[in-house]
């Protein structure tokens, strides 16, 4: 557009000032892989002047920098390290990220008390049962039961809470949660023993309570950090996408900035080739834009001064100059408005653990009375009957239950992790589990989104090494695609770009021309081909006299077929759902052997098919990419993404997926169906346990010691059961 | 059973030694790269100190 145009670099964004004079900034690192290269960026970084510290984590691929702030340009830190050989990209730890940590640091420390108090007193506990058999003095036993006491007292306050306050929010939103029947339990036990202990009785809970607090929060605390683990490593794949914008901030000087740093009205640089980081309206150039990660649409948009662009859409041959904002009336607007309504409309999915809850505490406190009532009509004094119907209530308290269910969450997010998905929510395995049909989108979903060349066999070697050279000097994301298919590294001298036609030079006193048919003279061998694929973009190579015609389109995921073929294997109904033309989408339904297929289809018109579905009784997962999916996405039973979909959607889908394969989407559902079975087989377990323990503490036997036993040993049962979805991937 | 007066107060003072411990641990942040840490252990000094001889203001070995 102009060529004074002056560049620079803006990190300030992700900066933070420390008190101390001292700046910090995040980057996700690219590239580490061993211990080695902790060393080597660790030393690296801290050559520089006024570095104070460089910390490497292993665990989550990160590096934090801190230096004294003034001289150094927080740009040289990534200079050097990608001299030392990474990537890397500054990273804003986000909010969601923050909170997490905050909780799961919560739940540690929660974990910690509890076990130090469950320890504690059950060393006091076994002298009482021991004493109870030989010869402690009642005074004895009152002392050890006070000091346990005062030991469980403050330390059920503290670890309780989260307990206690999921159960009061629970209880105020008019739902029946897990913790509910968890609080109170405990707070009953706790204040039976200290009322027993008051009249100097035989028998105290405390320990009983304590260990429930304990078991309960290892489960809690390991699903946090798993929960956390996923967050981390999806906080850093945002960071590698490594969106930036390149900002005008004078008429002809521009700034690369990160998206999260654009406001609306600011003017941005659209340069050939570029992926748009933002929606805006365009003021200035002319381009061809490839808008399939937004509709599905393979056909480039020939785009003008006024016409609107998405972010996620990739430029071709111009250069733009965009208005920031997002145009009333557009698409954006109507995938928003349809996801609130999508997501308003989500019908509440009832997790298994509250289903269960919902079940199981009315009848344990049922039980629970009947054992009172019963005991006072056989005559038992008022003071024993309540004793022993709490004590009913204290050996059904749902440790075994409470544990049934997220210790299978916990393994199952990690064998997941291992299959490349990364899930967004809690209950999204339970939900995979239940699916009987599959929506497949088809561009960026069923295909790769990055467009490939699919001739090159046909094409001398040579010749496609040249045109790969030429292709380096193009900004055409077609030419892009040529060069990666050759592996061309070096550009051609004096190449020179008409945009919008191809590049062309002079090689050996031969002229050497790459781009449209038209440009090249070739259109009538251009439409040859054309008839037998009517979707891929045609690039004509001219060498002399020569004419060669290059075949670029968007390829099916190389394992699609084969996922395709065993998902079928595996019972479930598949169906395209896509907005691109009829011919694109019927081409794909057939190689893939799917006879159910929708082309041409708006995002109201996707919603309205899953709604259809939805309406037969069938339960839907959705996999798709494109901005036009999100509505879909949250409508859906459950939903999965590529890593490579446009932010709303990766916002709107339960999991997403890494890599170029579809294999995630099946490996998912197997675990989901696995992992599903352990819950319920986990559920069975505490039933039978509860089967066998409520009746002897109807009949009022359950002394502190059998409770102990009873709740270690169905802990340890459900989550060893757990484990075994580990390897539910090689099982199934 | 006088014993008790010391065994008692000294299995709480042990107990809550841990549970302090544990605490710590967990404020400064020792359980964020378990990964790292192991490693860590096992590293020659000649690089690992490459941070630490700079603060000192003493060039690290070529």
């Amino acid at each position: 557009m102009r060529r004074d145009m002056v560049e620079t670099r803006d990190l300030s964004h992700f900066v933070r000032h420390l008190d101390n004079g001292v700046a910090r900034i995040d980057l996700a690192v690219d590239g580490i892989t061993c211990a080695a290269c902790m060393a080597v960026i660790e030393g690296g970084l801290a050559a520089l002047p006024d570095v104070t510290r460089a910390r490497v984590n292993l665990t989550n691929r990160r590096v934090a920098v801190e230096w004294n702030d003034g001289r150094l340009d927080p740009t040289r830190l990534i200079e050097r390290l990608s001299e030392l050989g990474f990537r890397a990209f500054p990273f804003d730890p986000g909010r969601a990220e923050a909170k997490e940590a905050q909780e799961a640091g919560l739940l540690w420390r929660c974990l910690g008390v509890a076990a130090f108090a469950a320890m504690n007193i059950m060393l006091l506990s076994v002298s009482v049962w021991s004493g109870n058999v030989t010869d402690m003095s009642p005074e004895q036993r009152d002392f050890f039961h006070w000091l346990s006491a005062l030991i469980a007292l403050p330390a059920a306050a503290y670890a309780g809470r989260p307990f206690f306050r999921s159960a009061v929010s629970g209880v105020l939103a008019r739902r029946l949660n897990m913790d509910v029947p968890i609080t109170v339990g405990v707070l009953l036990a706790l204040g039976m023993s200290v009322a027993e202990t008051l009249h100097h009785a035989s028998h105290a809970y405390f320990d009983s309570a304590m260990m429930l607090l304990a078991f309960l929060l290892l489960g809690r605390a390991l699903d946090q950090s798993m929960r956390q683990r996923t967050r981390e490593v999806a906080g850093n794949l945002a960071a590698l996408k490594a969106e930036t914008a390149a900002k005008f901030v004078s008429s002809n000087e521009i700034c690369e900035v990160p998206v999260a740093s654009i406001r609306p009205g600011d003017l941005v640089l659209v340069r050939p080739g570029e992926r748009l980081s933002v929606d805006g309206i365009v003021l200035e150039g002319r381009s061809d834009i490839d808008q399939s990660l937004v509709t599905g649409e393979t056909v480039p948009v020939l785009t003008e001064p006024g016409a609107n662009v998405y972010a996620g859409t990739l430029n071709g041959y111009g250069t733009l100059r965009v208005r920031v904002g997002a145009a009333a009336g557009t698409l954006i607007d109507d995938v928003t408005r349809l996801l609130d309504q999508a997501v308003e409309a989500r019908s509440r999915y009832v997790k298994l653990a509250d289903r269960a809850a919902r079940l199981y505490a009315p009848l344990v406190h049922l039980t629970a009375l009947a054992t009172l009532v019963g005991w006072l009509i056989c005559g038992a004094s008022w003071h024993d009957a309540l004793i022993t119907a709490i004590a009913v209530l204290i050996i059904t308290c749902p440790c075994a239950l409470g544990l049934a269910i997220p210790a299978v969450q916990v393994v199952a997010s990690g064998a997941l992790f291992r299959a490349h998905v990364l899930v967004n929510a809690g209950d999204a395995i339970e939900r995979l589990a239940e699916i009987d049909t599959v929506l497949f989108d088809k561009t960026g979903t069923l295909t790769l989104p990055a467009p490939e060349l699919v001739n090159a066999a046909e094409i001398a070697p040579g010749r496609l090494a040249l045109a790969a050279r030429l292709a380096l000097s193009s900004g055409h994301p077609l030419a892009a695609a040529i060069a990666r298919a050759a592996h061309a590294t070096q550009p051609l001298t004096d190449a020179v770009e008409e945009p919008g036609q191809g590049v062309h030079t002079r090689l050996e006193g031969i002229t050497i021309k790459l781009g449209s048919p038209a440009f090249c003279g070739a259109e009538r061998e251009a439409e040859a081909l054309a008839a037998g694929d009517p979707e891929a973009s045609r690039i004509v190579f001219a060498y002399g006299a020569e004419r060669h015609v290059l075949m670029v389109r968007q390829r099916l995921r190389p394992d699609a077929l084969e996922v395709v073929a065993r998902l079928r294997a595996a019972g479930l109904r598949m169906e395209i759902l896509s907005g691109d033309r009829d011919a694109a989408v019927e081409r794909v339904a057939r190689a893939l052997g799917v006879d159910q297929w929708r082309a041409g289809m708006t995002p109201a018109e996707k919603i309205a098919r899953i709604a259809e579905l939805k309406g037969e009784g069938r339960r839907v997962l959705m996999v798709g990419d494109g901005l036009n999916d999100a509505p879909s996405l949250a409508t859906a039973n459950v939903s999965m993404s590529p890593v490579t979909a446009a932010d709303i959607s990766q916002a709107a889908a339960d999991a997403v997926f890494l890599g170029d394969r579809l294999a995630p989407v099946e490996s998912a559902i197997a675990i989901a169906r696995v992992a599903q079975r352990l819950m319920r087989q986990n559920l069975a377990f505490a039933v039978i346990y509860n089967l066998i323990a409520v009746p002897i503490a109807v009949l009022g036997l359950a002394t502190p010691l059998i409770a102990a036993v009873a709740m270690s040993g169905s802990s340890i049962l459900v989550t060893a059961n757990a484990l075994r979805a580990k390897h539910a991937r090689e099982a199934s | 059973m006088e014993v008790l007066i010391y065994l008692v107060p000294m299995a709480l003072t042990l107990g809550l030694l841990g549970l302090a411990a544990f605490l710590w641990s967990l404020k400064t942040g020792q359980y964020e790269d378990l990964e790292g840490a192991a490693w860590r252990a096992i590293m020659d000094d000649d690089e690992a100190a490459g941070a630490a001889t700079q603060d000192r203001g003493v060039p690290p070995a070529a």
